[in-house]
């Protein structure tokens, strides 16, 4: 069995900490981690419960492979009901904490109610406790990971908290684990904040025992390792170079939104890329880019250890942020830069450092920004209201308002509430560059049609995470297909984010999908888990866990008006590249999509395609 | 005729020294092909993995037969992803 089966129940009101066993049966259906842990909360909520009420609960969840020999099998998920887009919120982490959760013995931790002061969950070995967490509230998350392993003398804890966004409930507040790992989309920090829980603090020295067939799983992970080692994509280019290669491919393609998506490529893009994060700077003769990092079991390594220039106008006063630290990937990159017209990388770098530090999603966090310039350029927005100029392309107003924004100061707390709202509230509902009130990623809809139908139907709001058909339209995995084009985009959709639920219920990283396919995990979970886990079964809980979801969100209000994108891409076209002249094609794929899904033309699943899949 | 050519990732140093960040300019003759770059700049067969002509993508079959315009920007990656 790759499970421990065993839950750890957290009632935050009562101040009580219990364990129960796993339901087995749900296991069967819904694998682990996402799929597991959406199925508990779907069954213990109200889908219309105010997000920040007591009344929502969060679920922190392992899946059967995490902690295992499996390749990157250390991530762990946070599932709730998100404040930021009032569906259902599913944040993945990699780092070390996962892991540790299934070495202390535990599969999930599912926290309700709210504790009556700041608390944060103990947990060693079977041991579990709430503690008082005062004196940790108003810390950020790197002062918290420092303070409890110090207070427990044992450096080897492995900490997920919030930081101050978390508490002053922005939201797009993240969960941040191991300094620079983050459940970072939809607000699960600020879900964490309303219940004063600070942090959760795990020390598991159990190991992972149980695995169904243990010669087979060591085996047959093996094999997959070599087959990751040997694709040049995981083997070397992503250790390599990471995500933030694709800055300068998007940009060439013409689809990398720039200045809250009024243009598709950005001047500057090769200054804040990949390659420049190699160049030694002019300033101290030293690349930005130290070395790359590996979460729990990884072989692949995509992650990135960065150290800004001390000369910085953001930091020369600020020695504790001269260190080595995570960063830039690429939707960060993007978001604090590209979409806001930003070029300064040093100022990217510090930007996402305090994005860490205090618990933010870059992403929601830097669109917003775009969303604010695009208001200030238009003057809705002056620099009386916001305390700073903010024209698009100011590193200096970037900077300020990452601060603002985390520390909760000024019109920092109106940017906390993100694009969505903050738009509404001046007016202008139609600059949000949004799904179901979450922000874009780094992909124009525009220039990758995939990606348009990707986002409006993902059912955590806007995400590139949830089917990310960039594999095919633009990398050609596993086969290329045309970016420009919405013909056959329903069915890849579809496939992508079946397949992707499976991959993050098991417990891996989505990333292995550039060189394995759904068949390279499924001997991996089936040597893991007992019983039969065939390819068959696998898609089918794919399906199940997507509908699932969707189903929570139908319950929670949303309808089929809320699958699709801000006007700007349906009516404003792209001005130069491949795409030029084109605009998105949501209004065609989305009733293809319905009808490949099985659903009605008003986006339900239908009672045949609810039987089938056994809900 | 003038290009601009592009070699990101691991595939920039094979660009000529007085290449600005990852993009020299070139005069090439007429009828040079995308193919006849890569074999010109010696780059690896499995590394000219993505190639965008004008952002496009060029697929390998084509690349023989694809000839070069003036001003046409021609960008090539080893295999690489994000995400």
């Amino acid at each position: 069995m790759g499970w421990n089966r065993k839950v750890l129940r957290v009632n935050l009101t009562a101040g009580t900490c219990k364990d129960e066993p796993l339901n087995m049966e749900w296991a069967n259906d819904y694998l682990g981690s996402r799929g597991l842990a959406t199925k508990y909360l779907v069954e213990e909520i109200d889908p219309k419960v105010d997000p920040l009420s007591p009344d929502n609960k969060m679920i922190m969840s392992t899946g059967p492979l995490t902690g295992t020999m499996a390749s990157t099998g250390g991530r762990y998920t946070v599932v709730t009901k998100g404040p930021l887009t009032g569906a259902i919120a599913c944040s993945n982490s990699g780092g070390f904490f996962g892991a540790e959760m299934k070495f202390a013995g535990w599969d999930m931790i599912i926290f309700e109610g709210r504790s009556p002061k700041p608390v944060y969950l103990f947990v060693e070995n079977d041991k579990a406790e709430l503690r008082d967490a005062s004196h940790l509230w108003g810390k950020t998350c790197w002062e918290t990971e420092e303070t409890i392993k110090h207070d427990h003398h044992d450096p080897q804890i492995r900490i997920s908290s919030i930081g101050r966004a978390g508490e002053n409930q922005v939201l797009f507040a993240c969960v941040v684990n191991d300094l620079h790992r983050a459940a970072g989309r939809s607000g699960v920090g600020a879900v964490m904040g309303s219940k004063n829980l600070k942090a959760v603090a795990l020390r598991g020295t159990k190991g992972v025992s149980g695995i169904n067939d243990f010669a087979e799983f060591m085996k047959v992970t093996t094999e997959k390792k070599k087959v990751l080692a040997d694709n040049a994509v995981t083997g070397q280019g992503l250790p390599t170079y990471g995500t933030q290669v694709l800055m300068n491919v998007i940009n060439e393609m013409g689809a990398l939104p720039t200045r809250n998506h009024r243009d598709v490529a950005f001047e500057d893009a090769s200054k804040i890329s990949a390659e420049a994060m190699h160049e030694k700077r002019e300033t101290d003769g030293k690349a930005q880019l130290i070395t790359n990092a590996a979460c729990f079991g990884c072989t692949i390594a995509c992650g990135r250890i960065s150290a800004i220039d001390k000369t910085h106008f953001t930091v020369v006063n600020s020695p504790k942020y001269w260190g080595a630290s995570g960063g830039l990937e690429y939707e960060a990159a993007w978001a604090l830069g590209a979409a806001n017209g930003v070029g300064d990388i040093e100022a990217l770098q510090y930007a996402n450092l305090l994005c860490n530090e205090d618990g933010m999603d870059p992403i929601s966090f830097g669109a917003t920004v775009g969303a604010v310039m695009e208001l200030y350029e238009m003057r809705v927005l002056t620099k009386e209201q916001i305390g700073v100029e903010a024209p698009f392309g100011s590193a200096a107003a970037l900077a300020r308002f990452t601060e603002m924004t985390a520390r909760g100061e000024g019109f920092g707390k109106e940017i906390g509430l993100g694009s969505k709202r903050l738009c509404e509230k001046y007016g202008h509902p139609e600059l949000s560059m949004s799904v179901k009130g979450q922000e874009f990623p780094a992909y124009d809809a525009r220039g990758i049609q995939g990606m348009g139908l990707t986002y409006a139907t993902s059912n955590r709001g806007a995400c590139h995470l949830r089917s990310y058909t960039v594999a095919s339209e633009v990398l050609g995995i596993p086969v290329k297909t045309d970016p420009l084009v919405t013909e056959g985009k329903p069915e890849l959709v579809k496939a992508f984010q079946d397949a992707t639920a499976v991959f993050d219920a098991a417990g891996i990283c989505v990333f292995t999908s550039f060189a394995w396919t759904l068949a390279d995990v499924q001997p991996q979970i089936d040597a893991a888990c007992e019983g039969d886990w065939s390819m068959e079964k696998l898609n089918e809980v794919g399906e199940r866990i997507w509908t699932m979801e969707r189903q929570f969100n139908l319950a929670a209000g949303f309808t089929r008006k809320d699958d699709d994108l801000p006007a700007r891409l349906k009516t404003e076209a792209a001005k130069v590249g491949p795409a030029k002249g084109l605009v998105s094609g949501i209004d065609k794929m989305i009733p293809e999509y319905y009808e490949v899904r099985g659903w009605t033309p008003e986006g339900v699943p239908t009672e045949e395609t609810l039987a089938r899949l056994g809900l | 005729m003038k290009i601009r050519f592009k070699l990101f990732a691991g595939l920039t140093e094979l660009l000529p020294p007085n290449r600005k960040s990852n993009v020299v300019e070139l005069d090439v003759d007429d009828g040079t092909t995308i193919q006849q770059m890569i074999d010109v700049y010696r780059i690896p067969p499995r590394n000219a993995h993505l190639v965008l002509l004008n952002g496009l993508y060029i697929a390998p079959e084509a690349r023989a037969s694809s000839p070069l315009s003036d001003g046409d920007e021609l960008a090539i990656w080893p295999p690489v992803a994000g995400g």
